[in-house]
């Protein structure tokens, strides 16, 4: 199926991104555009303690107020909905979207105001009155998995939602035989997504036809099913609807207690409900972080600096509920040993619950944290052995010829050529030049510094990793569709059953399925239906738009070129294979030939010339299966994505030792995801995803207090990286086509996200290593710098490192 | 209370609360849906308007405090349902967006400048956008997207708008003639 990307008339080229068109217009349609009539509008009421049982709430002054219609606790919420869904299997840390009987982190729900307008509740919630009975309480990882430490939930016994390890390969005798061994820790700090538009969801239910309408902010499989689930009425009953634009989410829009909360309101009240998060909300109380881990590292390598073995403990902090949060240390095994040869892995994987706000996938679903832990150690490696690291990575990367290449936590790499990656980054950068540029700067007074990061980028997101950390989950399939319908006149339409937040997916299928058809794909027309018209799909996670729906709209396609194909040989009385199918049109070898309208006008009309066993009318579906995932794991190994992207950072930075801001002069990416179907998509991704891995780097962080309340609630002291933080970035590409994909595309979504951190890092490190002190947490604040130069400087030890 | 103003150059009125925001009244009120909230402290520039062509945080600005100004939204931008403007097009030419949410914010603000000159530096381009954030882009493509757009501009039949030379701009700030030059820009669609 691979075919080299000069062959592609649509596929590849710098075709406009069709979304783009309303949304410069103002005229995208978001979730808060979204006004019914009559509707009510909702504000909650945080806890102002981490941890404390809710004696009582009343609610009388505030259901007195003019406007007010409805005032919502957790008690009778939990008595009239089952709890939301936990991945893992710890039945007794139980979840709703209001507290019920205890807070378990300050900003918690406590209780929900049902009111003419948004000010309306918000005043009422001023009103409510709520006696609490503090109690006690943990904020860190460490503490949290000591047996003494306060329970979180007192009925699941402790606080470890999940304590894994798993031995891949001959660890023990690896590190027994290795000359040189080193340990290190990294943290990696609590940080997310935070997309510009909150989570918001609106929900109306008609008692008349029983069907829940849901317009939602979105990014989440199997949503409609979670809410029927919760709320217990039937799937279809729940009315999702996927023509809604999401204001981004890169992972975390999964607003499920939000949207059961307004789902019950809506019925319960009898008026259509809506909900959005302000800012506060959704910062403290959206369970909406990031991953907040720990790793301890070892790592048994020769005198070449060549890694045979490494154990790894990831320790996460998972927040106040398990959720689906913990999985992000299960997705990290499918290329636990990275771009690396490294040939036997220990992974203890533990996930504990704390009094903080709860997580949620975040963009690589825990692949980035592992990979700033696996680069840092090559780092670690190179300078103990005394080569360059870029060296040390050459001597220990896949090579070409290698693949597909069976890693020992099970999973096969499917291609890759990182050494010709990193050779022409080296050639594009002119490495020696910025070497001596580096120099130039360190000898002007600057502390100056290069960085490298490989790293791989999974893509085609199958949920493998659910089954092998929860054995009671089978899950082995993990579908996406698409439904062409090619109408009377000509025209093509196609159903995705999904949303968007800015992946461009009309524009993908638009382009798979002209190229497939060779017929414009500015003329196709991409329509998300809601749920009850919907084929399943698992939303755009994990990487896989391309891959899945690109490879479900290639395949609906071919069916129906296949049958207009069987039309044309029926008329020109000759053998398919015989039949050319070009620009729309068919022909054979005797100078037969059938236009595009002539063959629809047969299928949707000439009933009579069609082949005697054909069904009438011009519709296919295909419902696509991930390649490569169709096994549940054995022995602690599973195949997880089928295919690997790989990018390669180069940063040269430089800090002003006196005020100890980083400033990145040059960034070069080598990246490669295959054959890429629309240019600007894939780069504006890129870009996107190294900004976000910059803030995760330098800037962002979920900072709580000793009184466990959390500091960091607004954009005035949780930092987004803006246009002066951003450096210009160069991309050099390569292209390895995957063999697993229709046209060899991979994944591209993640991959900024996933390597910057490890690049921006390891510069950091290299500046300040005159110095001799080195980072180990990320984020590398101003201040952090600032204050370990000056501390280096007046030779005191350095506290980052303990 | 009652407010009258003119947004997009259409008078237009509105019974609100003093503490409703300008950009909430834009919302509910006029159901010009193109501003949008993003953090509601002044921090994140989605909600961006013009302000007598000066780009203003609407979720900052009460709608009892812009009686008296001319207010461009997003939807002023455009000259005719379907056709963009230049810098609108410019956008879609380099992919200066992902999700949109943060769009019409940002081709105001980049409006503003490009109002002021048309031939900004590339830090010129970064300091005009820089109240506005994105958190798909990484912005690069944005800074095309301007660059793209000030190219067009400068190769148009149209007036300089203030005439401003580079390295000046805001010089012209206080113009009378601001907002009707607006109107003269160039409505080039390629």
């Amino acid at each position: 199926m691979t075919a080299a990307p000069s062959t592609f008339r649509f596929v590849s080229s710098h075709r406009r991104v069709r979304e783009d068109r309303r949304f410069v217009a103002g005229q995208g349609r978001y979730v808060a555009d979204i006004a019914l009539e009559g509707m009510l509008h909702v504000a909650v009421l945080p806890s102002q303690h981490p941890a404390a049982r809710i004696v009582s709430i009343d609610a009388s002054t505030a259901l007195a107020m003019p406007g007010v219609h409805y005032v919502l606790t957790g008690d009778e919420l939990a008595g009239a909905t089952d709890q939301l869904m936990n991945g893992l299997d710890t039945p007794h840390v139980k979840r709703f979207a209001l507290a019920v009987g205890q807070t378990r982190y300050a900003g918690e729900w406590i209780a929900a105001v049902v009111a003419d307008t948004r000010a309306l509740a918000e005043d009422a919630t001023e009103k409510l009155r709520v006696v609490y009975e503090p109690l006690p309480f943990v904020m860190k990882a460490e503490e949290a998995l000591k047996p003494d430490s306060p329970p979180v939930h007192a009925a699941h016994g402790s606080n470890v939602l999940l304590d894994k390890l798993f031995v891949w390969g001959e660890v023990d005798r690896h590190f027994a035989e290795s000359p040189r061994h080193l340990s290190f820790r990294v943290t990696w700090g609590r940080n997310s997504t935070v997309p510009i538009e909150t989570f918001g969801v609106a929900a109306s239910w008609d008692s008349w036809r029983d069907i829940l309408d849901v317009w939602a902010s979105i990014q989440m499989p199997k949503y409609p099913d979670q809410i029927a689930r919760a709320l217990r009425i039937p799937a279809n009953n729940v009315r999702v609807h996927h023509d809604v634009d999401v204001g981004g989410s890169y992972g975390v829009k999964r607003g499920i207690k939000q949207s059961v909360l307004v789902a019950y309101l809506a019925r319960r009240v009898g008026r259509p409900v809506r909900f959005i998060e302000d800012r506060l909300e959704n910062m403290r109380s959206g369970d909406a972080h990031g991953p907040e881990r720990i790793f301890d590292i070892d790592v048994a390598f020769n005198d070449d600096g060549v890694v045979k073995s490494m154990k790894i403990r990831a320790l996460d902090n998972a927040g106040a509920y398990a959720g689906r949060a913990p999985f992000q240390l299960g997705k990290p095994i499918g290329a636990i040993v990275g771009p690396y040869k490294i040939e036997s892995v220990q992974y203890r994987a533990q996930s504990v619950t704390t009094n903080k706000a709860m997580q949620e996938a975040v963009r690589g679903f825990g692949q980035a944290p592992t990979n700033y832990a696996i680069e840092t150690a090559i780092d670690k490696v190179a300078a103990a052995v005394g080569l360059p690291r870029i060296e040390v990575r050459r001597r220990n990367f896949i090579r070409k010829d290698e693949f597909p290449y069976l890693i020992p936590s099970g999973s096969s790499y499917d291609s890759g050529d990182y050494h010709t990656v990193v050779e022409k980054v080296f050639k594009h950068a002119d490495f020696d030049a910025m070497e001596q540029e580096r120099d130039r700067l360190r000898a002007s007074g600057m502390l100056a510094g290069i960085g490298i990061a490989a790293c791989l980028e999974p893509s085609g997101g199958n949920s493998s990793f659910e089954p092998l950390l929860n054995e009671k989950n089978t899950t082995t399939t993990w579908m996406d569709s698409a439904r062409i319908n090619i109408d009377a006149l000509g025209f093509v339409t196609v159903t995705i059953h999904t949303t968007s937040s800015g992946q461009g997916h009309e524009t993908l299928v638009g382009t798979i399925i002209g190229e497939v058809l060779q017929i414009d794909p500015d003329l196709i027309r991409v329509i998300r239906p809601d749920t009850l018209a919907c084929l399943p799909s698992n939303s755009p996670v994990g990487s896989r738009m391309a891959i899945m729906l690109g490879g479900a709209a290639f395949h609906a396609a071919q069916k129906l070129k296949t049958k207009l194909v069987r039309i044309a040989a029926h008329q020109f009385g000759c053998a398919e294979e015989n039949v050319t199918f070009a620009s729309g049109a068919a022909s054979d070898t005797a100078g037969h030939s059938l236009s595009w309208a002539e063959l629809v006008t047969i299928a949707h009309r000439n009933y009579h010339l069609l082949p005697r066993d054909m069904e009438p009318g011009l519709e296919a579906t295909h419902v696509m299966q991930v390649p490569t995932g169709n096994k549940l794991p054995e022995n602690g190994r599973v195949q997880m994505y089928p295919c690997h992207s790989f990018e390669f950072h180069l940063v040269l930075l430089a800090i002003d030792p006196d005020l100890g801001k980083p400033e990145i002069k040059r960034y070069v990416i080598g990246h490669d995801c295959g054959v890429v179907i629309n240019p600007h998509i894939v780069r504006g991704m890129t870009l996107g995803g190294i900004a976000h891995g910059l803030g995760a780097t330098l800037l962002e962080e979920f900072v709580y207090d000793e009184q466990g309340h959390l500091i960091t609630q607004s954009f005035m002291d949780y930092l987004l990286p803006s246009s002066h933080e951003m450096p210009e970035v160069e991309i050099v590409h390569h292209c390895t086509p995957s063999p697993h994909t229709v046209f060899g595309q991979k994944g591209s979504g993640e991959s900024g996200y996933l390597g910057s951190p490890a690049a921006i890092s390891s510069a950091i490190n290299d500046a300040v290593s005159p110095l001799g002190i080195s980072f180990n947490k990320l984020p590398i604040r101003i201040s952090a710098i600032g204050d370990a130069i000056a501390d280096a400087q007046q030779g005191k030890p350095q506290e980052q490192a303990t | 209370m009652k407010v009258e103003l003119r947004v997009n150059g259409v008078s237009r009125t509105a019974d609100v609360e003093p503490r409703k925001t300008l950009l909430d009244t834009l919302r509910e009120n006029f159901l010009l849906n193109g501003a949008h909230a993003g953090c509601e402290h002044g921090v994140c520039g989605a909600c961006t308007v013009l302000v007598d062509g000066e780009p203003v945080r609407s979720c900052l600005m009460f709608a009892v405090q812009a009686d008296g100004y001319e207010i461009t939204t997003i939807e002023g931008l455009a000259p005719a349902p379907g056709e963009l403007s230049v810098i609108q097009d410019a956008f879609c030419e380099t992919h200066g967006l992902q999700c949109g949410y943060c769009t019409p914010g940002m081709i105001l603000s980049a409006h503003a400048l490009l109002q002021h000159t048309h031939t900004p530096s590339r830090e010129e381009i970064v300091e005009a956008i820089s109240g506005n954030i994105c958190r798909c882009t990484g912005y690069g493509q944005i800074v095309e997207a301007v660059q793209f757009a000030a190219g067009r501009l400068q190769k148009s039949n149209a007036l300089r708008p203030n005439h401003v030379s580079p390295g000046h701009h805001g010089a012209g700030h206080d113009a009378p003639e601001e907002g009707v030059l607006e109107a003269d820009a160039p409505k080039e669609i390629v």
